[in-house]
């Protein structure tokens, strides 16, 4: 029975090249069972962990890695938990929030783009902007709704020559405009990196001068979901019928930015609209908007139909 | 950096239904926390959309101004408070004449009456004038959404279950309210 169960674990081991004596598996599980009466399935599980945390392994990349991982396209991940290949062009990397993580950042292929987080302890080749990679055993996951890759110390990635063309696939959503958040309205990019400021001040170079920008940061509910949008400023301007220069005027002449902010408000929020445009993030970069009519066609019809079976 | 936070969904409930409301509930007992009131249909509200006719407002405030407004839908009036508190909602709605559509984004809150009732009644983080077009469409989008909690009532989500062991919710009163509500719109 022991014997079994420690050849098991140091074939385990072996498939990940970690060559464990199975005499030191075995006296360890006879210990347990043996000596200090614990369940078979338990000492199973505690000798592995013992040897998990002696090998340094995380135990995600050991309790998934059975079964091959397939290749996909970044809009086929739907489920989290599965290992992956992907095809992909590094789209942006960021700045980095944790010493666990290497790089973190989005990549992409013709399908869309996605997330992705490489562990500092998984060892892996550093990642280049605008360079295409096959990245090899990668694993989904999702956080707070939204889906990312991770890369770990069985991934693997290798430099490829085709140039992937990252694809934006347009979404469309509509709901009610339910907020319209800071720094919204006119504000002040940064001159060096068109970062918008807060307060005068970027947060790469410190107090600038900047110029003036129009967008507004929407958040569109439609009861169900809650959507981010970024709307840029031709499209602002479009939406509220204020150009740049008359915002720039309203706030001169109330000596007040926050002017532009209120009367946008003041319009547009509680409203009904359709948006669409290209999903980065949580965010949908919104390309055209428009207000919604009073409801569908049929629409109440339809409703009572299914009230009244 | 994006934020651990994710925002609360803003529900579509009827008056009637948020009237008939009286369970609400923290998930953890952390004071952070966020506080939910469970409807009759199973929406676990936390935030609410709301657009409907403004038909009174009455500063009640003794020093500090103190806005109670009456915003009716067509199955009846959520009754709206806004203080200090809510500093903008609170002008907008000084600012504004009855009667007006309005749109309200706002959180509910329920107050205990002595003789054991639950009053409900909504906390709004903003009010805003809109147009016709945009009541008619939430009468529509409500009722759907209603529709929809109704239809999933008897699942064995925990919302669904929660809400069918407190309220007993006696379904068909619900889909006459929809039926009410839906054919006021097909008569304008």
């Amino acid at each position: 029975m022991i014997k079994e169960t420690a050849k098991q674990i140091e074939e385990r081991f072996g498939k990940m090249d970690i060559k464990i004596p199975i005499n030191e598996i075995e006296s360890r599980l006879e210990k347990l069972v043996n000596e200090f009466k614990v369940p078979a399935e338990e000492a199973h599980r505690s000798v592995v962990n013992y040897f998990l945390k002696e090998y340094n392994i995380p135990r995600g990349d050991f309790y998934t890695q059975d079964g091959e991982a397939s290749t996909i396209k970044v809009n086929e991940i739907t489920t989290d938990g599965k290992w992956v290949n992907l095809t992909a062009k590094v789209a942006q990397l960021w700045d980095n929030t944790h010493e666990s993580i290497d790089q973190v950042g989005l990549i992409g292929d013709e399908t869309g783009t996605i997330k992705f987080i490489k562990w500092a302890r998984a060892e892996l080749p550093g990642l280049v902007e605008g360079k295409s990679y096959m990245f090899k055993n990668v694993v989904t996951s999702s956080y707070q709704g939204r889906f990312e890759i991770t890369m770990n110390r069985t991934s693997h990635i290798e430099e490829i020559q085709e140039d992937i063309e990252i694809g934006t696939v347009d979404v469309e959503f509509e709901g009610a405009m339910v907020d319209i958040q800071a720094g919204s309205g006119l504000i002040k990019r940064c001159t060096e990196c068109n970062r918008a400021l807060i307060k005068g001040v970027c947060g790469e170079h410190g107090k600038v001068e900047g110029t003036y920008d129009l967008r507004i940061k929407a958040v569109i509910d439609d009861g169900l979901i809650v959507q981010d949008a970024l709307v840029n400023r031709e499209v602002t301007e479009q939406l509220t019928g204020i150009t740049l220069d008359e915002a720039k005027q309203m706030a001169t002449q109330e000596l007040n930015q926050e002017v532009v902010l209120e009367k946008m408000t003041e319009k547009l929020l509680g409203k009904y609209y359709l948006i669409n445009g290209p999903r980065l993030d949580r965010y949908i970069l919104v390309e055209t908007v428009s207000p919604l009519p009073p409801m569908e066609a049929g629409k109440v019809d339809a409703l009572l139909a299914e009230l009244e079976v | 950096m994006a934020s651990q936070y994710s925002r609360e969904v803003a529900h579509r409930v009827f008056a009637q239904e948020f009237r008939d409301s009286d369970l609400s509930f923290k998930d953890s007992n952390d004071q952070y926390s966020p506080q939910y009131l469970l409807t009759p249909t199973g929406a676990k509200v936390n935030r609410m959309f709301i657009v409907g006719t403004l038909t009174e407002k009455e500063d009640i405030g003794t020093d500090a101004e103190y806005w109670r407004a009456r915003v009716v839908d067509p199955t009846g009036a959520f009754i709206i408070y806004a203080g200090q508190y809510q500093p903008e909602a609170a002008r907008a709605i000084a600012e504004m004449e009855a009667p007006a559509y309005i749109a309200i984004v706002g959180k509910p809150s329920t107050y205990q009456t002595e003789d054991g009732n639950v009053l409900t009644s909504v906390r709004p983080e903003s009010v805003h004038i809109v147009d016709e077009a945009t009541r008619q469409r939430w009468v529509a989008e409500t009722a759907q959404r209603t529709m929809e909690r109704i239809n999933n009532l008897n699942g064995n989500s925990p919302d669904a279950t929660k809400a069918r062991e407190h309220y007993n919710t006696e379904v068909s009163v619900y889909k006459q309210m929809l039926v009410d509500a839906l054919k006021e719109q097909t008569q304008e």
